[in-house]
């Protein structure tokens, strides 16, 4: 293996790259994650693609700490996120301290949304900012402000989730995930819990986020529209492992495996 | 962020890997093996009693106290069970009275349970024991007192048992017997009933195990002889107060730790099987 | 009516007896609330030892007779540790404390079991410690759950005060037996019209304690719906 390559790890921008060796995730007796290696360059929007079960919204939840990963190391913006290196460059198993610093450059976006029911729109933004980055109220309040009327939702600051519709409710969930500055932001299938005419904004959202190429990308979806459009790098994954990656066009228009193509004729384009 | 895992229940485990199976059974014999061991213990204490306000824990003082402890304890544990019964079938007829169509039946009957529940067991037991030294027609023995009081008190949590167990089983089972046009009878016993008892039994026993925490209120009140009048006439008797107290916490925890993890069993196989 | 009424000099006395009890109740209430949250977010800890710690006080605060524990703490535990003249409603709301902290326990548990995962993953997600992720996003979910079952618990605890006049304790139970002897000379009825007073009472008490709690659930309910009368530039009036 080539040794790392430090100005592949973050972008001018400030965005980071991920590196996954070998990782291996399995609940139970289901092997969800097996031995996958997965780079992904700084600034790269990758989608992961494939059917349900595949173990695709697994990569992401390992990369958030959601999930433990039974064994393979994760880097993140060159920094190992589970490991910590001690003198002789040996890795070691790394404490909640560590792997809380690491992830303070990961953000990440639900398919369900999961925003707080007992706080505002604004609130929801701004809660991490003041209480994990130090920021003082009103610096928050000013960002969420910005980001609420980047995502065009300006006017529903002091509402609460339970008065905002599906696609405003993700929307406020990027601006939130947003405020952290994140260097690698990860969408686990956001658009699928949205009744259809709602999927427009919130695409809108993230074409915006794309073109910015401040943040690294990692999305799992089933808007191949979108994947042709926006994505660097489509990668199909089937039943633990990659099965095949590579453009847009080569896997939407050209895909080599028979499972790819099964599965891109049941989705709807 | 570790995974939200059943806490308790392993039902796939064998059973000697289970946490929930093997502390009760260890603690429950290493109880019973204690008192086991104190069987032998057969001494006057008189000619060694400590000055009283003595405050050093004197360990074979407590063992040779278990004896009679056990005797209170069963005591208290024997009108616990009796004073239940009481309660099942008293519960039963205030349950039926709260469903009764006349008001005139079913308002009287929600009043009594609303208002036995929210008032404290004690000041009923001290209403009862007034009502009977007012009257000399009722000569009622404390441990008599003891089961009305608790078999009254405990009927109406029967009660709301009962309602709620009745009202679990499914409307639609209420309209099948309508239609097949069964009798009253047929259809409380072959079809409500039956459907009705596995949700209303863990609930009665958690209520048993909940009487058996309020009858020794009754030693202090009514000097029936359970396990807490037997500490207080050691502490009146031998003026040591340490040993019978936490004697009979230990005694008590013995008896009514293994009645509460019997009811969640019960209560865990109840739901577990209608899953 | 009248025939239901005591004399003004006895409700004197009540008056000073539930005054005791309320107050007996308050500090008793007080201790079983912080052993509540204490061990029932304990119960759910990374660490084994301290679940296993909470699991065994939650097993033995809930499987002990009160009045027992009562015994222990007002006259046991003072003997043990050497301390003369303990105050029987200090250690007897201990007691009382110490009780309700068992079934206080299992109801936070629960009621934080509850909240969805999602919930957690967000605040995972944004990196906030475990113990902001309890105080600013799970806990206020959870307390609308915890609130309706804690407001039955401390009726129950309300009752248990009562046991406070066996361990010679001053309370509303303890100005009754005070009374009975002045009652019994005039029979049946004479008791039975102080008891009726008594009992009343202390139901008086337990609707009020429903209803303190039911506003509480109200008040929480309407955070998490709209924010009345405000307009959009407004700003937010939570302290974060």
């Amino acid at each position: 293996m080539n040794a790392p390559d430090i100005s592949l790890d973050v972008s001018d921008k400030g965005a980071a790259g991920v590196r996954m060796r070998g990782v291996d995730k399995a609940f139970d007796t289901n092997v969800v994650l097996r031995e996958l290696d997965l780079d992904v360059v700084p600034g790269e929007r990758v989608v992961i693609i494939g059917p349900s079960g595949s173990g695709k919204t697994t990569i992401l939840r390992v990369i958030m700490t959601l999930e433990r990963p039974d064994g393979g190391t994760i880097e993140v913006g060159g920094r190992h996120l589970y490991h910590e290196t001690v003198d002789g460059g040996r890795l070691k198993p790394a404490s909640e301290k560590h792997i809380r610093s690491v992830r303070s450059s990961i953000g990440m976006v639900f398919q369900h949304f999961n925003l707080f029911p007992h706080m505002s729109a604004l609130e929801n933004i701004m809660l991490a900012p003041v209480k994990v980055h130090g920021k003082s109220p009103d610096e928050a309040r000013e960002l969420g402000r910005e980001l609420l009327a980047k995502v065009g939702l300006s006017e529903h600051a002091n509402h609460t989730p339970g008065q905002l519709s599906g696609g405003q409710k993700q929307r406020v969930a990027i601006a939130r995930a947003l405020a952290t500055e994140p260097a690698v932001m990860l969408f686990d299938e956001v658009t699928s819990a949205l009744d259809p005419e709602l999927v427009g904004e919130v695409l809108g959202v993230l074409r915006d986020i794309a073109d910015e190429g401040k943040t690294t990308m990692m999305l799992v979806t089933h808007e191949m529209g979108f994947a042709r459009e926006v994505a660097d790098r489509v990668v199909m994954f089937d039943n633990g492992q990659i099965l095949e990656e590579g453009t847009p066009e080569d896997i939407l228009r050209n895909p080599q495996h028979q499972r790819t193509k099964d599965f891109l004729g049941a989705v709807v384009h | 962020m570790s995974d939200q895992v059943d806490l308790e229940y392993q039902p796939h485990r064998k059973w000697y890997r289970r946490p929930d199976v093997v502390v009760p059974a260890v603690l429950v014999t290493l109880g019973l093996s204690f008192l086991a061991a104190t069987g032998t213990t057969q001494r006057s204490y008189r000619s060694r009693m400590s000055a009283p306000g003595d405050t050093a824990f004197d360990a074979e003082y407590f063992f040779h106290l278990v004896p009679q402890m056990l005797q209170g304890l069963y005591i208290t544990a024997r009108s616990t069970v009796l004073g239940f019964l009481v309660a099942i079938v008293l519960g039963l007829v205030l349950a039926l009275g709260r469903r009764a169509r006349l008001r005139v039946v079913s308002w009287p009957a929600i009043g009594i349970i609303e208002f036995v529940r929210s008032t404290p067991i004690l000041v009923q037991f001290f209403f009862a024991q007034a009502l009977v030294r007012a009257t000399p027609a009722l000569s009622l023995r404390g441990v008599e007192i003891l089961m009305l009081v608790l078999g009254i008190h405990y009927a109406t949590y029967a009660s709301e048992a009962y309602r709620a167990g009745i009202d679990s089983v499914p409307k639609g089972q209420w309209e099948a017997t309508t239609a097949l046009n069964l009798s009253p009878w047929t259809k409380w016993t072959k079809i409500i009933i039956p459907q009705a008892v596995p949700n209303v039994l863990p609930t009665l026993g958690n209520y048993l195990v909940a009487a058996f925490k309020d009858a020794p209120i009754a030693d202090a009140v009514l000097s029936v002889a359970g396990v807490l009048f037997f500490a207080t006439t050691i502490r009146n008797n031998d003026f040591r107060a340490v040993e019978p107290y936490l004697l009979i916490g230990v005694g008590f925890l013995l008896v009514s730790l293994p009645a509460a993890w019997l009811v969640r069993r019960l209560e865990r196989r109840i739901a577990y099987e209608r899953t | 009516m009248g025939d239901w009424l005591l004399a003004p000099a006895h409700y004197e006395r009540l008056l000073e007896g539930t005054i005791a009890t309320v107050q007996i109740l308050g500090l008793s209430f007080a201790f079983g609330v912080v052993l509540s949250l204490l061990f029932g977010v304990a119960r759910l800890s990374k660490r084994r030892w301290v679940r296993a710690a909470a699991l065994v006080y939650v097993e033995f605060a809930r499987g002990i007779s009160s009045v027992i524990l009562l015994f222990i703490m007002v006259i046991a535990v003072p003997i043990l540790f050497g301390l003369r003249g303990a105050s029987v409603m200090l250690w007897g709301s201990i007691a009382l404390g110490l009780n309700m902290g068992g079934y206080g326990a299992e109801i936070v548990r629960g009621a934080i079991q509850s909240v969805p995962r999602g919930q957690t993953e967000a605040s995972i997600a944004l990196n906030l410690s475990p113990t902001q992720r309890l105080r600013h996003v799970v806990l206020p979910q959870a307390m609308r759950i915890i609130l309706p079952p804690m407001g039955n618990l401390t009726i129950e605890i309300l009752k248990g005060t009562a046991l406070v006049s066996v361990v010679a304790g001053f309370d509303l139970m303890r100005a009754t037996q005070n009374l009975v002897s002045t009652q019994l000379s005039v029979g049946v009825a004479g008791v039975t019209v102080l008891f009726v007073n008594v009992l009343l009472i202390y139901f008086a008490l337990a609707q009020i304690i429903n209803g303190l709690f039911r506003l509480a659930e109200r008040r929480l309910g309407q955070r998490f719906e709209e924010r009345r009368g405000r307009r959009a530039d407004a700003i937010p009036e939570v302290a974060l």
